[in-house]
């Protein structure tokens, strides 16, 4: 009896209970700022990447411009927490400003889903490409933004705590979205395509769910990142942000939701490893640039699917999903009805 | 009347340099089926070899005959180009020929990527933007109220040369109809006796070598950086896509096209609409002819 | 009623004529068999049925509603189910998998439910993974239920092809080279697994095969195409005995 509850309830009692401590222990100053940020910033890292390993892994497409959903995202939050709410009001309105940001993002999301129904391939990553350039571009246009010099003005509302609960909730609502009949229809789709829609699959349906569903994700850590730097302007979010998400999903494992929280972390952590190590060596910071890009080169040369490609931990697979649950009820099954075996 | 021919002629000569780059593009495309979005980066650094270069004969021996330097510089940043484009296709995208194609683009744009950060990073270039030294003397002549500047008839005068010596290799030599047969059929094409990875490797050195004189020539008239291979890139590659990936003389209208938009642009919006008018026709495009202006239509069988 | 009913199907691919002037109507329960050299148009038939193409001309009416225009997914779903040539299945997936796949419309949750694990989701995802299993059993491929599909031997595939074909729940089944690939003993294993899921499954099913121990040994009505033409229409006897399909097979000396 108890081995069933500790099974059922023992991986959200632990997230229940660590929750305090990412509340308590940057207050108390025992986890030290710098650390804090960089928690911070796996957090987001990992948002983002299960939004983008949701279209480039899970569906098998080819989104170059997340970063453009990560701005709009960005972008709604702020103008929200800065301009629309009063400052008092900021950490009660956070959450929803992050939830408006994603939905915005979610909405922009619609716009690849359309182009997604006739091309693909290389030609949809065009598309997603143009789709980034041109979100930036319009955010430099926009002087009531800030134009080009970016937008300023918001409280450092990210705190570890929500980073936290962000996290959970998008990986529980990923986690769900994966492992039901859209998920399926998803990962269908980047096996076979036309296969798929001849049985049965809705494929425009679950485009347009997933990179809705992305776009969305993108958003929440655009607004989580916008309150975190407390300034951001359309440089952020240049194809460089893009290609972090990629190696961040190629790395980690594509098809896979621990895969992503693996690469988001081992990316973020290698890239603050070796700002210290270079400034010990006396190498310029510059030379941190290039490691992303050459990450990026070798994982596609001697190992594209990732650390987790297309496998997923168990604690991440659902109860009635996980082998022994499958195997149970297959028994059962066959226990019950008698096999009326065509062939032996 | 003259205000626009001064732009006609701004729009050709930017057009030019465009033309050239989308060359590559679309010639790596139609032997590989990749789109190199390293390309443009390429084109950024045989913009450093000529800078590098020119200095440093320069720097040796300042009274030599300009053209002797600018045309010793052309071939340098040629050759040396037309190397490095090599390296990165037997390194980075041969072993990648069998793969999925997604695994080859996203290769392409790391390389491009560690291209530009590396040059940032590489302490003899560094990101502040240089001049080529003028190798042509930059002499403005007046015809009938129009500017016309003598690096501004090199520019097209180089490349109209350099175009048409491709259509020549492409559609007279062997070597252009192994091209040709390649982006028609790949598999078989070995079975023939070609030796298609040389074939494709002549094809990135060529395309990188147009690219080149792109470069020395663009240096000449304008600054460079190494995140130009982003802005010139990008917009080439859209002129390669809107003339229809794959299709030589479709890149080069396509070339043009982009040249008159980003000079005309600015005619009628403010400039720093550029980058959006030029996306946005690179989207509606995709979306409605994705096969571009003289592209061919695929088909899928099932 | 009429299961379905083709009439004039006319297909052009650009200037190429695949399929001409097709007609067909098949009552409910019947298996007939389309045969006919490569490149007849047999499978061009069966895209265009289940709306991979949309025909130049002609109607295509199943259960009295017009087929014309429709997504393939739709078509599907109305109770449509095939299999491919060259087997199609999801490779990296579970046989599981992909047989709960072909559920897609009939899970009965939206995706608001599922993604906040809604209980209503919870009770019909064990639905679908109930019925997915059963079929299995039917199968006898419940044991390898979790096994990814590509690991399985070539035979096993065409089954699960098959088995994921049912679990649309169609009233058509249209089977393309069912036969391709096997072995005599297997080919007469799949010859009593068509006629039982016929009978079973209550289907009509439409067939497209090469090997005429198959055609001749299950077929109650064969078409026979050449070149996107239909030649010749019967029972097998008469089929057999046909002068132009054996000119069509064999050449015009070997029929003269």
């Amino acid at each position: 009896m108890k081995r069933i509850f500790w099974k059922r309830w023992g991986l959200p009692l632990i997230l229940v209970l660590v929750f305090p401590f990412t509340i308590v222990l940057p207050k108390l100053g025992i986890i030290n700022p710098y650390v804090n940020l960089v928690l911070k910033y796996v957090g987001i890292n990992i948002i983002l990447t299960v939004s983008l390993n949701l279209v480039n892994g899970y569906m098998g497409e080819f989104s170059v411009g997340h970063a453009g959903f990560m701005a709009i995202g960005a972008y709604t939050a702020s103008l929200l927490t800065v301009w629309v709410f009063p400052h008092a009001a900021g950490p009660f309105i956070f959450p929803l400003a992050l939830l408006a940001g994603g939905i915005a993002a979610g909405i922009a999301g619609l716009g690849i889903a359309f182009p997604s129904f006739r091309t693909r391939g290389d030609y949809l990553a065009i598309v997603t490409l143009a789709f980034g350039m041109i979100v930036k571009s319009v955010l430099e246009n926009l002087d009531v933004v800030g134009g080009p010099r970016g937008f300023m003005g918001m409280d450092k509302l990210t705190s570890l705590a929500w980073v936290y609960i962000c996290v959970i909730l998008v990986i529980f609502l990923a986690r769900n979205y994966v492992f039901s009949n859209f998920g399926r229809g998803v990962v269908s789709i980047r096996e076979d395509e036309t296969a798929s829609e001849l049985v049965s699959v809705n494929s425009r349906q679950v485009k347009v769910l997933t990179f809705v569903f992305s776009a969305f994700l993108a958003g929440i850590a655009g607004g989580l990142f916008a309150h975190e730097l407390q300034f951001i302007n359309p440089r952020s979010f240049t194809i460089l942000k893009s290609t972090d998400m990629l190696v961040m999903v190629y790395l980690g494992g594509i098809g896979s939701l621990g895969g992503s929280i693996l690469g988001a972390t081992v990316y973020t952590l290698t890239l603050e490893g070796l700002r210290t190590v270079l400034q010990q060596l006396g190498i310029s910071q510059e030379w941190r640039l290039v490691v992303a890009p050459l990450m990026l080169v070798l994982l596609m040369i001697f190992r594209p699917r990732g650390i987790m490609g297309l496998r997923e931990f168990r604690f991440l697979t659902p109860h009635d999903e996980r082998p022994e649950a499958l195997a149970e009820h297959r028994k059962q099954i066959q226990a019950t009805k008698r096999a009326k075996e065509v062939l032996p | 009347m003259q205000f626009y021919i001064q732009q006609i002629l701004n729009a050709l000569q930017v057009g030019s340099v465009y033309a050239l780059i989308a060359l590559g593009y679309t010639m790596v495309y139609g032997v590989l089926s990749l789109i190199n979005f390293a390309h443009g980066d390429i084109f950024m650094v045989s913009t450093y070899l000529a800078f590098f270069f020119s200095t440093w004969i320069l720097g040796l021996a300042a009274g030599l005959n300009p053209i002797l330097i600018f045309v010793a510089t052309l071939l340098v940043a040629m050759s040396g180009t037309a190397l490095l484009a090599v390296v990165i296709e037997r390194l980075a995208y041969k072993p990648l020929r069998n793969a999925p194609r997604i695994s080859a683009v996203i290769t392409a744009l790391g390389v491009g990527l560690f291209l530009e950060n590396f040059m940032v990073a590489f302490k003899p270039v560094g990101p502040a933007p240089r001049f080529l030294p003028a190798l042509i003397p930059a002499v403005n002549y007046n015809i009938g109220g129009v500017m016309v500047s003598t690096i501004q008839v090199v520019i097209i005068v180089a490349s109209a040369l350099v175009m048409i010596l491709l259509d020549v290799i492409v559609r007279r030599t062997m070597v252009g109809m192994a091209m040709r047969a390649i982006s028609w059929d790949k598999f078989i094409v070995p079975l023939m006796g070609i030796p298609v990875d040389r074939v494709i490797s002549m094809t990135f050195a060529l395309g990188a070598a147009i690219a080149a004189v792109g470069g020395a020539l663009y240096g000449m008239a304008y600054t460079m950086d190494p995140y130009m291979g982003i802005r010139i890139g990008w917009w080439a590659f859209i002129a390669a896509v809107v003339g229809g990936i794959g299709n030589i003389r479709g890149a080069m209208i396509g070339g043009f096209i982009l040249g008159f938009v980003e000079i005309f642009t600015p005619v009628f919006l403010p400039s720093t609409y550029r980058d959006f008018v030029a996306f946005s026709l690179l989207l509606v495009l995709l979306i409605f002819r994705p096969t571009g202006i003289l592209g061919r239509p695929m088909a899928q069988k099932v | 009623m009429t299961l379905l009913h083709i009439e004039h199907l006319t297909h052009y691919f650009g200037g190429l004529r695949a399929v001409q002037d097709f007609n067909l109507d098949l009552q409910p329960g019947e298996l007939v068999a389309l045969i006919g050299p490569n490149g007849a148009g047999k499978t061009t038939v069966f895209n265009l049925i289940t709306g991979v193409y949309r025909p130049t001309e002609g109607k295509i009416i199943f259960q009295d509603q017009s087929l014309i225009g429709r997504h393939p997914y739709e078509i599907i779903s109305r109770g449509i189910g095939r299999t491919f040539q060259s087997i199609r299945l999801f490779k990296e997936l579970s046989v599981l998998d992909n047989v709960r796949i072909a559920h897609y419309t009939r899970a009965g949750y939206s995706p608001w439910e599922a993604i906040l694990n809604l209980p209503h989701f919870t009770r019909q995802e064990a639905r679908v993974c109930q019925e997915a299993l059963e079929l299995l059993n039917i199968f006898g491929m419940a044991d390898l239920a979790e096994t990814t599909s590509k690991n399985l031997p070539y035979g096993q595939q065409r089954r699960l092809e098959i088995a994921r074909a049912l679990a649309t729940r169609p009233v058509l089944l249209l089977l393309d080279e069912p036969a391709a690939g096997m072995n005599p003993g297997e080919v007469e294993q799949l010859m009593e697994t068509i006629l039982w899921i016929r009978s079973e499954f209550k289907l009509t099913i439409l067939l497209i095969e090469h090997q005429m121990r198959v055609v001749m040994g299950i077929a109650e009505r064969i078409k026979v195409l050449d070149f996107g033409q239909t030649i010749a229409e019967g029972t097998p006897k008469e089929i057999q005995n046909h002068p132009r399909v054996i000119e069509a097979y064999l050449g015009e000396e070997v029929a003269a």
